[in-house]
């Protein structure tokens, strides 16, 4: 073990730590200790039994299949998104650029009823879709739909850049020997974007499981069919059911723990491999 | 007849071997606009439709009333004070993450970004039990008559918590790939830490700081959850635009909800658009140090 740091002449070492611990401590770190402070009031077996009732369980499944059902069909267009900005052109191309990352500006609330506006039986979409048997909105297919917008940047923002270093000439090489462009595909460009593909689906598949704002104007939010978990929360707080609250809140908390220690993994993996095939 | 030169090998009409067919360019082309169309373009259009529908009258009264205006400025004020915060939050964690080598630097970035990984939901209930009735500080806060919970207090720290992270990763990759020579050379040259930072580091970092302003105001301005949970939903007290939408939208009031709603979808397009200008600023001067110059 080293000293705690390392010798520097620039100033400000002990200011700027301090603040900056200080700061998150008081903001951050502390308020989620309080989650776990006022868990432990239950006993384990009652935490048990407030996390597990049939309409918790119920909650955890749709949010679960829907964030991972989103997840991965933004993983499929976030591919081809990514892919068509990078390599071809066409007119106003720059524009859709720039709008990829709306759903990281538009507040959650906008995003919710203007999905439920167009995904209702009278709505723009939802139009052509009900006489086919297809009802989106107030039902769990509406919460997918949700979570698809709140998810779409972050696979088309973690494979991009990966596509535009890609070097042609792994490309050439692959046309020389003989390789038809889906080969080349599959067997060169794919392992090469894979990691970062897989970033962005975890990326999105966890900001899909905390989801609050934009689902619950479309989901209709009936218990056991399309409730989500983070809407329990709130529920059970307006019903002055702190104890149990703060249990689905701790559960919450620690899929949000998990979910960052893979999201860490993944991008030191594609790190690696993006530097090792430079 | 002698003379004429023989022609180049023609290039072949197909395409040069690491591109696709014309046909597959633009079907994967459609394709992506198609899906883009419907999760994205759509709901962006229809905000405006929405709002504008029942007329231009409608739209005006709708974002003029009284609650209307307190939103506003309610949530002005909450981006105006977690911005400046966050901001200098930022500017600290970055200085003492990239200029300095200590023990537990990981940790210390992966609990910066620790807020983004939780739901909005759970963001706010751990501020109602610490200052809420029930919570730690609640007797005691009721004892003194101080309300931060369903008050504006409230609102701005749940604002505060989720928005955390936004300026400090924006700088912390900037600041490692510029390194700390600069800083050294004007530590020899007799600089102290102040003037290091507002004549060398600033001007290096400004457009990543502007950047990281921009977003941080974006999500302060839009969050819903974690603001929903603390706020009381009291109307015109501490009702902050997004919450409005959803008040007017419970009460089927929807051409006001989407008219409320289309100031936050600008304030989006704005974001959006300066986000593009500073992106091209950095792209078209990129980072050198005036030392290797």
């Amino acid at each position: 073990m080293g000293p705690f740091r390392q010798h520097s002449v620039l100033p400000g070492f002990n200011l700027a730590l301090g603040f900056t611990l200080l700061y998150l401590s008081l903001i951050v770190l502390i308020p989620i200790s309080a989650a776990f402070v006022r868990t432990a009031e239950l006993t384990l077996p009652e935490f048990w039994d407030v996390v597990t009732t049939p309409r918790v369980l119920a909650s955890y499944r749709l949010t679960f299949g829907a964030s991972f059902a989103a997840a991965l069909l933004n993983a499929i267009f976030g591919l081809l998104v990514a892919w068509v900005l990078v390599r071809y052109s066409f007119p106003g191309k720059k524009l859709v650029d720039a709008l990829v990352d709306l759903p990281f500006a538009l507040p959650t609330a906008v995003a919710g009823i203007a999905l439920t506006a167009l995904y209702a039986g009278n709505g723009w979409i939802g139009q052509y879709l009900e006489p086919l048997g297809l009802k989106i909105a107030f039902t769990p297919a509406g919460v997918f739909v949700a979570l698809t917008f709140i998810g779409l940047p972050f696979v088309v923002r973690t494979v991009q850049p990966v596509l535009e270093d890609l070097e042609p000439e792994l490309e050439e090489a692959a046309a020389t020997l003989g390789a038809s462009r889906l080969q080349t595909f599959l067997r060169v460009i794919f392992p090469a974007i894979f990691p970062a593909l897989v970033t962005g689906f975890a990326l999105a598949f966890a900001r899909a499981i905390g989801e609050y704002g934009s689902v619950i104007f479309i989901a209709g939010n009936m218990p056991m069919i399309s409730e989500i978990t983070p809407l329990l929360i709130i529920t059970k707080l307006e019903q002055y059911d702190y104890a149990g609250a703060t249990a689905l809140a701790v559960v919450m908390l620690m899929i949000s723990f998990v979910l960052l220690l893979i999201i860490n993994l993944l991008q030191g993996w594609s790190r690696s491999r993006s530097s090792s095939s430079v | 007849m002698t003379a004429i030169a023989l022609p180049l090998p023609a290039i072949p009409a197909r395409t040069r071997p690491i591109e696709e067919a014309a046909w597959v360019r633009r079907f994967l082309i459609g394709l992506a606009l198609a899906f883009l169309t419907l999760f994205l373009f759509l709901p962006l259009i229809s905000v405006f439709y929405e709002a504008l529908r029942k007329g231009w009258d409608v739209y005006i009264a709708a974002i003029t009333e009284p609650d209307a205006v307190s939103a506003i400025q309610l949530t002005l004020t909450a981006a105006a004070i977690a911005v400046p915060l966050n901001l200098v939050f930022g500017v600290a964690a970055a200085w003492a993450v990239t200029k300095f080598e200590f023990r537990g630097k990981n940790l210390l970035v992966t609990l910066i970004d620790l807020p983004f990984s939780i739901s909005p939901v759970v963001s706010g209930l751990i501020y109602v039990l610490i200052f809420g009735l029930q919570g730690w500080l609640g007797p005691w806060l009721a004892e003194h008559d101080i309300r931060i919970i369903f008050a504006v207090p409230g609102i701005v720290l749940a604002t505060l918590f989720v928005t955390v992270p936004f300026i400090a990763r924006e700088l912390i990759p900037l600041m490692q790939s510029q390194g700390t020579e600069e800083e050294e050379a004007a530590v020899v040259l007799g600089a102290n830490g102040w003037q290091i930072f507002f004549r060398i580091t600033l001007p290096n970092i400004k457009w990543g700081l502007l950047y990281g302003v921009i977003l941080c105001n974006a999500r302060a301005m839009g969050e819903f959850g974690a603001v929903s949970v603390v706020s009381g939903h009291i109307r015109g007290s501490t009702n902050t635009l997004p919450l409005h939408v959803e008040i007017l939208y419970n009460e089927y009031n929807f051409a006001a909800a989407f008219a409320v709603a289309s100031l936050l979808a600008l304030l989006a397009l704005i974001t959006l658009a300066l986000k593009a200008i500073v992106e091209s600023k950095t792209r078209e001067k990129p980072v050198t140090t005036g030392i290797q110059e």
